[in-house]
């Protein structure tokens, strides 16, 4: 065994939390709550982001903690909130997927992205190795969120969540180039997401899985 | 030779964003039309410089090499022929009301940003950089295909920026995961990032995570590329947003995510230990060509079919690459620059045929050769093209991949020729019925500019004919490169 130092147990815990948080997500069926915990999750990140600024002494760091903390934590969900009370579906209940099933799915995609990035990084240093495989649990986490809602918002947030993965896996690869760059990228693009579904009146998700549906909507039919 | 301070480079990228934020603000039709023109017509001319002028040495952003060079030159070409053809189909969407003066200055400036970000993706040096200029085209052209604002128009491009993001999360994780493998090697920060310098060290880097790292890459580009299991966004986005985006969505979109693909497919083969991204790639391509032959026997919107048309391309391109080799590298490079020369010549057809015709119902269309001969005889020998028959370019490179194959795996070959076939025959099936018979539907004039689409079409069958030596050269050097 390896020496733990305080550096490393508490981006660890850090990390692992956003992983279980991401989980919460997973059976939440009412919209407002889901947006709570989406703000519980980016506050999270936030502390992740900003102690990996303190820990690899990496200054540029900090301006993606605070992106993290005012435009996903408050600005985001306080909007979506409003949008969602605005669009008269703040009582929707949506269960595409039982809870069960979607848990189970949860834990094999964390089993496997566990598996693999534990497998794949065996020579990097842990704290980076770990890093990795808690945001590579994250982002599938979010992708599954993605696909088991209907209604768009909680897609959104489902989207979002996943990119907060991708900003744990981000911040945690030491020195990587560009990382605030595209932290404001990705914030744009949600922020576009969201003005469109405030302008649009986005209600439901429209892509189905089943391309006949498609296809008889547009009249393709035969 | 040196032209004072005078920089192609900058030029390709400033110039549009110059011009995004100058159509942003200018009224009127006209100005902004002919501005957006002319701003494509710089572009492409700073573009062509770029051979006369001495390359710049790649710096930490900005790389000009032989992959790359040709494709900013296709690309700036494609932007500008589109921006005439755009010109005279936007005045009809004015004349008709779909667009209002307010949106079509928004028009304007996503279409100067989308070429923007395209160019920036092509000439980056840095694989972060590159994933934000792919994001930035992607946006605009997200905003363009929801122009029209009907439910059709929202949901496709609803559905596209839904897969388009999940698509660029993805490459963003395989791309952190490239920096992670570069890093023990090349050293921290800025390096880690720099294609060229990646490439020099790319054989000590950490196979396993460079595998892991490559398969979260062609997944995320590989969705925007439009490949099968990946593709439902690609024929909404092209049936409901504005034909000329239609147009260059498949001849240049397609072939910026292809090309980001391309540039991390040269780094995983320069590692010896990393598997081999071929099989993956031919698989998917087979797949990609196979079902999108079978999907469009069922289309009847005309633009939905050319889509599908594109999957199916882009499936032939991917299992070129993917089997390798200078000569079916050399037919994979061949085929990226006549599908988009091919493609957005059929979409600017297709975009005043249904204008006039009022509908992209393929059964409401009949006759074209009669009532209008330039367009419906630009459709048949552009559908002539993209079937693959000879003597037009695209038979050409399909012919150099199924021979290439046929020497190495002859199994694969039979799938991708009956897949070939199978495309072929439903495109003729559409084309005779559109292009000949008794005419249907509205016998109005065109007020269509021919001269983009005919100039595609006359490059895409000079191609054919002759190629010339220096540009042989240049796809062999570049298929090298691939390995």
């Amino acid at each position: 065994m390896q020496m733990h130092s305080l550096a490393f147990d508490v981006s660890h815990t850090l990390a692992g939390g956003l992983v279980l948080i991401s989980f919460m997500m997973l059976y939440q069926d009412r919209l407002y709550s889901l947006l709570n915990v989406f703000a519980l999750h980016a506050l999270v990140l936030a502390l992740s982001v900003a102690w990996q600024a303190y820990i690899q002494d990496a200054p540029h760091l900090y301006v993606t903690a605070v992106i993290a903390l005012v435009f996903k934590a408050l600005v985001i969900p306080v909007g979506l909130h409003r949008i969602v009370k605005q669009l008269g579906i703040h009582r929707d209940i949506e269960s595409a997927v039982g809870i069960g099933m979607t848990m189970l799915a949860g834990m094999g995609l964390v089993a496997l992205s566990m598996v693999l990035m534990l497998r794949v990084t065996a020579d990097a240093d842990p704290l980076a190795r770990e890093d990795l495989a808690f945001a590579l649990s994250v982002v599938l986490l979010g992708l599954l969120v993605m696909v088991t809602r209907r209604n768009a918002v909680s897609q959104v947030v489902g989207f979002m969540s996943l990119e907060n993965g991708l900003v744990l896996a981000a911040t945690g690869a030491k020195g990587m180039p560009l990382v605030v760059e595209i932290s404001v990228a990705f914030s744009i693009l949600i922020a576009f997401i969201v003005i469109g579904i405030f302008l649009f009146r986005i209600r439901e998700r429209f892509d189905s899985v089943d391309v006949s549906a498609l296809d008889d909507f547009r009249g393709e039919r035969r | 030779m040196n032209l004072g301070s005078f920089d192609p480079v900058t030029a390709v990228l400033l110039i549009p964003i110059g011009a995004a934020a100058l159509l942003a603000v200018l009224p009127g039709y006209r100005l902004t039309a002919r501005l957006n023109v002319v701003a494509s017509l710089a572009t492409f001319l700073a573009a062509l410089s770029l051979f006369a002028i001495d390359r710049p040495p790649p710096g930490p952003y900005v790389l000009v090499d032989d992959l790359n060079i040709v494709f900013i030159l296709l690309n700036t070409f494609v932007g500008f022929t589109t921006s005439i053809f755009s010109a005279s189909y936007i005045a009809h969407e004015l004349e008709t009301g779909r667009l209002t003066p307010a949106y079509l200055r928004f028009y304007h400036a996503m279409y100067q940003t989308m070429m923007f970000g395209m160019n920036l993706a092509f000439v980056s040096n840095n694989i972060g950089l590159m994933w934000v200029a792919v994001e930035i085209a992607t946006l605009t052209t997200v905003l363009m295909v929801g122009i029209y604002r009907t439910h059709a128009a929202l949901e496709a491009a609803w559905k596209y920026f839904i897969l388009g993001s999940v698509g660029i999360a993805l490459a963003l994780f395989g791309t952190i995961l490239v920096y992670m493998a570069a890093r023990p090697v090349v050293g921290e920060g800025q390096d880690g990032m720099v294609w060229t310098l990646l490439i020099e060290h790319a054989a000590q880097f950490d196979p396993a995570l460079l595998n892991v790292a490559f398969v979260f890459l062609f997944l995320g580009y590989g969705t925007k590329v439009g490949l099968a299991p990946l593709h439902a966004w690609l024929p909404d986005a092209h049936a409901e947003g504005p034909t000329p985006i239609s147009a260059v969505l498949s001849g240049l979109l397609l072939n910026v995510a292809l090309y980001a693909l391309l540039r991390f497919k040269i780094l995983l083969a320069a590692n010896p230990a990393a598997i081999a991204p071929g099989p993956l790639m031919v698989t998917m391509g087979l797949v990609s060509v196979v079902f999108a032959a079978f999907m469009l026997y069922r289309r009847r919107d005309i633009k939905r079919l050319f889509a599908y048309s594109s999957i199916e391309h882009m499936g032939i391109i991917v299992f070129a690459f993917g089997m390798g080799g200078p000569l079916a590298n050399f037919a994979g490079l061949l085929h990226m620059v006549m599908h988009s020369l091919t493609k957005s010549a059929i979409f600017f057809a297709v975009g005043h045929i249904s204008q006039i015709k009022g509908t992209q119902r393929i059964n409401r269309i009949r006759g074209l050769t009669v009532t209008h001969p330039a367009l419906g005889w630009g459709l048949v020998v552009g559908v002539a093209a993209i079937a693959g028959l000879p003597p037009l370019g695209i038979f050409m490179s399909e012919f150099l991949v199924v021979t290439s194959t046929f020497a190495r795996q002859p199994l694969l070959a039979i799938v991708l020729v009956f897949g070939i076939l199978l495309a072929f025959g439903a495109l003729l099936l559409r084309l005779t019925s559109v292009a000949f018979g008794r005419p249907r539907g509205s016998t109005a004039p065109a007020e269509a500019s021919y001269v983009p689409m005919f100039a595609h079409l006359a490059l895409v069958l000079g191609a054919g004919i002759y190629l010339p030596a220096p540009l042989v050269v240049w796809f062999q050097n570049v298929a090298r490169l691939l390995g």
